[in-house]
């Protein structure tokens, strides 16, 4: 039997785990989206705040997945359930590329008509976000394209806590020896990444000034 | 708002001096007055301190002691924002906003001062009239322009709200020889008809000539002298001398090694 034929029997099944993974995935960008992008914006205001924001995102980086499921086991409500679990997690490893990216794309704004706009008597939310924000959106929009591509694929291990997802498969064919499930797993979980590869791919360029 | 009784200086700088964090001295002890209504020429070369005197006026940049009056008031005391938007101001990389057409460019000091749609449109009609630019040009990006359009456009969006001062800093340095004669041509024009007190920094000493009333030569942070453009070329000042001559032989060598 081969895995597209796995694929096709299992369909309810399959889908079922790709809607939890996308489930996973979706709400961590969400969250990580509307704390990642404020966090960058307060560290272009505030650089003072840029090293101990930058160094927190980077060391959570830095912690194995599945040690970060075990750290947040103890948290009160969040333990409570794996899949929030999994969603804080998630979330927690798509800061980084949402901050730096906010970061150095408003940093990267031409420093003329940042000045012009200055000048001219815009007030800093003016300059933000008729200025700064949308010519850095293609840069914020590249951030949450790695951000997501980066959670879809360890959205996997959140399976090890129970929290569902395409990984289930993955470490089902893992105990089973069986290569077959372990595609089926794997298959549609690369599959996701491109789609969403591709996809954001095409709005930063939309959105990208130029 | 220029009202021609009113002979205070509309730009005052007493013993103002700017210092960077570490220390360095950018400029020093700069006494300077600009007229109502005048074009004052602010010359000098490279690090002299000319931008940084145009920075200070709108506040972009604030002097380490001394004291700037606008309008008779200390700058301490003008709100930034107003003070910056009865301010117009030309910088040469133009730095016009590239995700705007260029209608949304020149109409932003109205749109951020609160304008209702309508007025903005004509008075964006009008602006690009003035500045001798086609009025279907409104609806395109600032990179589908020419360098010498994107100036205008510069200009325009400088004078949208009619601001009662002009600060232009080296606004035609990155054209080329005949767009720069052109623009210099329709600053003088335009500057007869609206009668703005304008400061305007440039290395050139043929366009300080040009289009200043008054010159002010400035160098290492201070300023050397202030003299209409008459007064200019015949200063006795040795370093007013060292600008002319420079000129002078920089165009003599030019023509003697044409044509052999």
């Amino acid at each position: 039997m081969n895995v597209l034929q796995f694929i096709i029997q299992n369909r309810t099944e399959v889908l079922e785990l790709t809607a939890e993974h996308l489930w996973l995935v979706g709400a961590s960008i969400v969250l990580a989206v509307l704390i990642g992008i404020p966090l960058g914006i307060l560290i272009t205001r505030w650089p003072v705040l840029n090293k101990p924001v930058l160094g927190g995102a980077n060391i959570i980086q830095t912690i194995p997945s599945l040690a970060l499921f075990g750290f947040l086991l103890p948290a009160p409500w969040i333990g409570a359930r794996a899949d929030r679990l999994a969603i804080l997690a998630l979330t927690l490893y798509a800061l980084l590329p949402l901050i730096r990216n906010t970061y150095t794309g408003i940093k990267g704004v031409d420093r003329a008509v940042v000045e012009a706009g200055r000048g001219m008597g815009m007030t800093d939310r003016q300059l933000l976000w008729q200025v700064e924000f949308p010519l850095a959106l293609g840069v914020i929009i590249a951030g949450i394209r790695v951000a997501a591509v980066i959670s879809i694929g360890l959205a996997t291990i959140a399976a090890a806590i129970g929290a569902g997802g395409l990984g289930e498969y993955i470490f089902r064919g893992l105990a089973m020896v069986n290569n077959q499930v372990i595609l089926a797993g794997a298959i549609p979980a690369a599959s996701l990444a491109i789609l969403a590869d591709v996809s954001l791919g095409w709005l930063e360029k939309r959105l990208s000034p130029h | 708002m220029n009202d021609p009784y009113d002979h205070r200086p509309a730009i005052q700088f007493r013993n103002v001096s700017y210092r960077l964090d570490t220390g360095y001295e950018l400029l020093r002890g700069l006494n300077l007055e600009v007229q109502r209504g005048e074009t004052l020429v602010l010359l000098g070369r490279s690090g002299s301190g000319k931008t940084t005197t145009l920075k200070l006026i709108n506040r972009l940049l604030v002097q380490s002691e001394g004291e700037i009056h606008v309008d008779g008031r200390s700058i301490r005391e003008w709100d930034v924002i107003r003070l910056r938007r009865m301010t117009g101001y030309v910088i040469q990389e133009v730095g016009l906003f590239p995700h705007f057409t260029v209608a949304r460019n020149i109409g932003v000091v109205p749109q951020i001062e609160g304008w209702p749609a309508d007025r903005i449109q004509n008075r964006v009609r009008e602006l690009l009239h003035l500045v001798g630019l086609e009025p279907q040009l409104a609806s395109r990006y600032p990179r589908e322009l020419s360098g010498g359009q994107r100036q205008r456009v510069g200009v325009a969006r400088a004078l949208a709200a009619d601001p009662e001062f002009l600060l232009m800093d080296e606004p035609f340095g990155a054209l080329d020889p005949i767009t720069r004669a052109e623009l210099q041509r329709e600053f003088l024009a335009l500057q007869q008809r609206l009668g703005k007190t304008v400061v305007f920094v440039t290395h050139d000493l043929r366009e300080a000539l040009l289009l200043g009333t008054r010159i002010a030569l400035m160098e290492a942070g201070q300023l050397v002298a202030t003299h209409t453009p008459a007064e200019f070329m015949h200063s006795t000042d040795p370093l007013v001398a060292a600008y002319v001559d420079a000129f002078d032989t920089n165009l003599n060598a030019g023509f003697k090694r044409g044509p052999s």
